[in-house]
């Protein structure tokens, strides 16, 4: 079992992956759409993502109105 | 479809259609790859029933005011259904909101009555601003797991311990039969009292040129509590008949899939999705062979001439089939709304012979005033005017752009408890729009921008500065205050749109780092699409009344002599 903090380094490096930045550029306090310029269609697509990657179902309304890396790595732990 | 003609309000006729329908397929409600529900209209009906048994249960009286707050779900149509049966006011709610938003509007609105979903009611009741919301009497939560103390809100499975059938209550068709939060949630909510007869009339308009039939399938991905939703997801396909597909995960690719699975025939899209759809066009041409693409090119042009002056979806199924069959071969237009559409994103899907309803409407003319009619299609323009609404220039320059003005039966009868706003903004029976346009030789009407001080997002979302303000108070500084940039330095331009925080420092302060990143920091408490962009510092008192209230058009047009570029500090 991952704990939080692992979960949160991979949601990081996928992210980072994802929207082709540097590794480690991205913080857990990171507003993910001004750190990557980002629009809510563009983290459908990374919430896509880190469902394959973490093997879960993660549904809209429990990241609805998240917006730092921190708050959903959480929400993806509490599923997991 | 129903005569509407007939009918005083919306319950009359959504309740007459569940008869005259009953066994056409009414909701399809789907996530991801399950299907969770199929409903006829006669299904419909009977969901509907224990709701609205328990409402009247509960005493809510004709004329009561009951709002939703749910994601797109059957649910939430369900639910209104029953508020308007038993004679009720519906106040639909933006899910997206924040809770003490939503507590704000709840109260404003004197709801009775809510409706909502287990998650967001788990925000919801432990949110402060819920000691306000003193005539909320009844809390309906959907979803909710077995077990759980719902802190005050009753189930949806088992809302009413009562026997027997509710009670049918008629309305006129001036009484109101909505509230909708046209803005937000600053210290001046905007609350539209949209009357049955707004919605009647808008519904025969809208129909005349967009019909549903029974076996039509609409694909809800904006927001229900939206007007163009509302109308074309819920009121407008009731009364004819047609089906409504829900999506409980609106991620793109369960999106895309929808459209073959359910063979849609609508949908209606903000720019921004719409823009997004472009782009994986796109990339898929450009990915094709070169000579594939030469053959796709010139299918496209042969398209293109064969609907100059109008659609011909059959021709253009048959020659750009894979096109058409990846959005299930059924579907006859999108409907874009909410915010701008730029031109070029229209054509592009008007060339792939997939028209784009594209209009142009604000809430407080109820859904659209105007809607391409596509004979010609004009991507550059807004289309007509629908039938019923009258469209005029209010002091136009010359090149005969003035605010837009529109008269008609879908004009809301006035912002709740706000006599004074209404009064100003409905001008001899006129609703200034607040928008700037001009209607060209052929009738189509075109925008240039905003007279007034907001912006639109490509998310479709309005946003008022003054609703933004708060997250700054007490900032370390002397005054501040914020404006839609646009509003200051006028552009002949609806996308893009961004605010701004002009800032008086106090005397010898200067922008620190650690200003700055107080700013920042009580930014992003804002949700992203309501953050200001950059900061303009001013070095003069900002003009006051009496009552000490920032004077913002005189401020703006102090501001407006600076140089845009070099005057907005990027946060």
């Amino acid at each position: 079992m991952r704990t939080v903090e692992q979960t949160t380094q991979e949601v990081l490096d996928l992210a980072a992956k994802h929207f082709q930045v540097a590794q480690g550029s991205l913080a857990p306090d990171d507003d993910f759409f001004k750190k990557l310029g980002i629009n809510s269609l563009q983290a459908l697509e990374l919430l896509s993502r880190l469902e394959n990657h973490f093997g879960i179902e993660l549904p809209d309304y429990e990241v609805q109105g998240v917006s730092d890396f921190r708050t959903l790595a959480s929400r993806i732990q509490s599923r997991l | 479809m129903l005569d509407l003609s007939k009918y005083q309000s919306i319950g009359g006729a959504l309740k007459d259609a569940v008869e005259v329908f009953a066994n056409e397929t009414c909701l399809i409600e789907a996530d991801r790859e399950r299907e969770n529900l199929r409903l006829t209209y006669r299904e419909f009906r009977d969901r509907t029933i224990p709701v609205a048994k328990a409402l009247q249960d509960a005493e809510f009286a004709a004329g009561d005011r009951a709002a939703i707050i749910m994601t797109n779900q059957s649910k939430w149509l369900i639910g209104a259904y029953a508020i308007f049966y038993s004679g009720g006011v519906l106040v639909p709610l933006d899910y997206k909101l924040t809770a003490d938003e939503q507590w704000q509007l709840l109260k404003h609105s004197s709801a009775r009555v809510l409706i909502t979903e287990y998650p967001i009611w788990r925000q919801l009741s432990v949110a402060k601003g819920r000691a306000a919301a003193t005539e909320l009497q009844m809390v309906i939560v959907t979803e909710a797991p077995i077990d759980t103390d719902l802190l005050g809100g009753v189930r949806w499975e088992i809302p009413s311990t009562q026997t027997g059938e509710p009670e049918f209550r008629p309305r006129t068709r001036s009484d109101a039969a909505t509230i909708v939060y046209s803005s937000g949630t600053g210290g001046r909510p905007k609350g539209c009292v949209m009357t049955h007869e707004n919605y009647l009339e808008q519904c025969v308009a809208l129909t005349s040129l967009y019909p549903f039939v029974p076996g039509m399938r609409y694909l809800s991905i904006l927001p229900t509590n939206h007007a163009i939703d509302f109308m074309v997801g819920f009121f407008g396909p009731f009364i004819c008949g047609a089906a409504v597909v829900h999506l409980r995960t609106l991620r793109p690719e369960y999106v895309r899939e929808a459209f073959v699975k359910y063979k849609i025939t609508y949908v209606s899209l903000v720019p921004l999705v719409l823009k997004n759809l472009q782009k994986g066009l796109q990339a898929r041409f450009d990915a094709l062979a070169p000579g594939k693409r030469k053959v796709f090119h010139v299918l496209v042009v042969v398209n293109k001439t064969l609907t100059k002056h109008r659609p011909h979806l059959g021709l253009s199924r048959r020659l750009l089939k894979q096109v058409h069959e990846a959005f299930g071969g059924e579907l006859r237009a999108i409907i874009v709304g909410g915010a701008f559409t730029e031109p070029e994103t229209l054509q592009f899907f008007y060339d792939l012979g997939i028209p784009v309803a594209n209009g142009y409407g604000l809430t407080e003319a109820g859904t659209a005033i105007t809607v391409n009619d596509l004979k010609p299609f004009r991507a550059d323009t807004v289309g007509k005017p629908l039938p019923g609404m009258e469209v005029r220039v209010i002091h136009p320059d010359a090149n005969g752009i003035g605010e837009v003005a529109v008269r008609s039966k879908t004009v809301m009868s006035g912002y709740l408890n706000e006599p004074e706003l209404t009064a100003e903004t409905i001008v001899d029976g006129w609703l200034m729009t607040g928008d700037l346009g001009r209607v060209d030789l052929t009738g189509h009407l075109q925008l240039f921008g905003r007279k007034k001080n907001m912006i639109v997002t490509e998310e479709g979302k309005n946003i008022y500065p003054e609703d933004v303000e708060s997250v700054f108070e007490s900032l370390p500084v002397t005054e501040f205050c914020v404006f839609a940039a646009n509003y200051i330095w006028p552009q002949r331009s609806m996308v893009g749109e961004q605010l701004i925080l002009a800032i008086h420092l106090e005397p010898g302060q200067s922008l620190t780092a650690s200003l700055r990143r107080e700013i920042t920091s009580r930014n992003n408490r804002l949700l992203n699409y309501k953050r200001v962009h950059g900061i303009v510092l001013v070095n003069e008192d900002f003009p006051r009344t009496a009552s000490m209230k920032i004077k913002r058009n005189v401020l703006a047009e102090r501001l407006a002599k600076l140089d845009r570029t070099s005057a907005v500090l990027e946060l």
